[in-house]
């Protein structure tokens, strides 16, 4: 097997009864229940599910953050046990360290590796033309737009090569034409990088302009409702959105989602429970 | 910013001009408020000449040179533990548990209080006087460092685990720099803190230093150069904590706060 061969292999998901508890004591709560799924190496999948339903907690299982509190995640036979750089994160807001800038966020990940200076800039310089940021290597991440900052995030994560690409409704704060555009950008990067894609959304559009799959899951504790095949033709364009085999796609998740109407639930995030600040534990 | 800082001055030069011409004309005309009074309160020009002959008699370069060596050898003192044991205090659990009590029982203790020890437990009156400005730093610096380490976006931490960061790299990489702005503010404020208890430090003994200068003023009655020593601890404690802002900032240029 060469290793070309052995890039495309890699990326299998297997979960087996996978159940998440959070929360403390009387608190605690499943936020995913007995999951069981597979995901095909380079296969790109969308997880649709209206907030809270603990999309975003699976995530942060896939991606090492959270501990399963019964049953296994595997990818590529491996038993997942905290993060690794072969499954690179995306959050919805951006996590680009404030003090680097966007050049040397993006070499991060290689400068874990340990790579001198010269080799991981000169990388990092061509994942940064891979999502368009090549002529704001030298800003700070927070001289950005919100789009160009998940770009910048999106090089990021790709250039420790990863075998998974999780993504948290990274679009979800971006206004929608650049939504939009981002859309289609990550159709043209996931095009000529293929990496297994697990992308959580609530919004059906997305999730059915930009995957192969679909899995929808109801609200807490959350479990797969439907096992979608998504089969429009790749390269997708913007006009896939007005096109009658998708509007009636688009009326099939509807449905899926409309009884889970009026059950409005906090927002879980893939490191557990959302908090708003931690608490000082020192008087000041 | 520059515009609007030069714009402001007039304002604040105003001001400082007002407060010595209030302290001007209350002390030359004995102002009595009955809880208040001016009476016995040295008037500016007789201070300048205080401060003058102060210049002249050629021992200011002795206590400036005592008083700043003490300060900064306590500051720097304060500074490097009271960083290293916020880094650790906020980042683990154990090291809170372990270190916390003990230190929350010390904090509120003041300067004055620790003379008697200081004397018994240090071998030089020098050591002790620097130990003194030492305790007036260590918590501000400790707090603001522990504020900022808690402060780190644990998505930050998380997301730089997951692009392989270990142990070590998480508190280089993110969070000391992402603690750096508070450990600055930590900084400016326990370097006025220092000053503050530079007095207390130098009750202790000595024939030098400006706090031993203003104190010894006050036993002999010598008004004028009791306001002479109090402003100049002012002024230096002002400048030095100017000082680390600056350097402050130019270690962290990404941070653009209040400006």
């Amino acid at each position: 097997m060469t290793s070309h061969e052995h890039f495309l292999a890699a990326g299998r998901i297997d979960v087996e009864r996978l159940t998440i508890r959070l929360g403390q004591g009387a608190q605690a709560f499943e936020a995913v229940q007995s999951l069981d799924f597979s995901v095909a190496a380079g296969e790109f999948v969308c997880i649709l599910g209206p907030s809270g339903c603990g999309k975003s907690t699976l995530l942060g299982a896939l991606a090492g953050h959270l501990q399963p509190s019964a049953g296994v995640l595997r990818v590529d036979g491996e038993v997942v046990d905290g993060p690794s750089p072969a499954r690179g994160m995306v959050f919805q807001h951006h996590t680009l360290l404030p003090w680097r800038s966007v050049l040397d966020n993006v070499a991060f990940g290689l400068k874990m590796q340990g790579l001198n200076k010269t080799a991981r800039r000169q990388q990092a310089q061509d994942f940064l033309r891979l999502v368009g940021l090549q002529d704001f290597a030298s800003r700070w991440p927070n001289q950005l737009s919100g789009g160009m900052q998940q770009r910048a995030e999106i090089a990021r994560v790709l250039i420790n090569r990863p075998r998974l690409l999780l993504m948290d409704e990274p679009f979800g704060a971006l206004d929608a034409q650049t939504r939009g555009r981002m859309q289609e950008l990550l159709l043209d990067i996931w095009g000529r990088i293929r990496t297994t894609v697990v992308f959580v959304t609530h919004d059906i559009d997305e999730a059915l302009f930009l995957a192969d799959r679909i899995l929808v899951m109801s609200p807490r504790p959350g479990r797969f409702i439907e096992d979608l095949r998504v089969d429009f033709s790749r390269p997708r364009r913007a006009e896939l959105l007005t096109s009658p085999a998708f509007t009636h796609l688009k009326r099939h998740c509807l449905e899926l989602l409309r009884h889970e109407e009026g059950r409005e639930l906090p927002r879980l995030t893939p490191l557990g429970l959302p908090s708003d600040h931690p608490p000082l534990r020192i008087a000041l | 910013m520059i515009r609007s800082t030069l714009y402001r001055w007039p304002l604040r030069l105003t001001s400082l001009a007002a407060c010595l011409l209030f302290w001007h004309l209350a002390a030359s005309h004995h102002l009595d408020l009955g809880l208040l009074t001016f009476t016995y309160v040295p008037t500016p020009s007789a201070v300048a000449q205080a401060a003058v002959a102060l210049v002249e008699s050629s021992k200011l370069w002795a206590h400036l040179s005592s008083s700043l060596m003490r300060v900064f050898a306590g500051y720097l003192a304060a500074a490097l533990f009271g960083v290293l044991l916020g880094v650790a205090i906020g980042r683990w659990k154990w090291a809170q548990d372990m270190l916390l009590p003990p230190l929350e029982v010390l904090r509120p203790i003041p300067a004055v209080a620790w003379i008697p020890l200081a004397i018994l437990m240090f071998p030089s009156s020098e050591l002790s006087m620097v130990f003194i400005t030492f305790t007036g730093a260590l918590f501000p610096v400790l707090l603001n460092t522990v504020h900022g380490v808690e402060g780190v976006d644990p998505r930050l931490i998380a997301s730089a685990r997951s692009l392989g960061a270990g142990r070590w790299a998480i508190l280089r990489e993110v969070v000391l720099p992402g603690a750096a702005p508070s450990i600055v503010t930590g900084l400016a404020i326990g370097m006025g803190t220092s000053w503050f208890c530079l007095v207390t430090a130098e009750m202790i003994s000595g024939q030098f230093g400006i706090g031993y200068y203003t104190w010894e003023s006050y036993t002999i009655q010598n008004y004028p150069d009791i306001i002479v020593g109090m402003l100049l601890i002012g002024v230096l404690g002002m400048g030095s904590s100017a000082l680390v802002k600056r350097l402050g900032a130019r270690v962290t240029p990404w941070y653009r706060g209040n400006n």
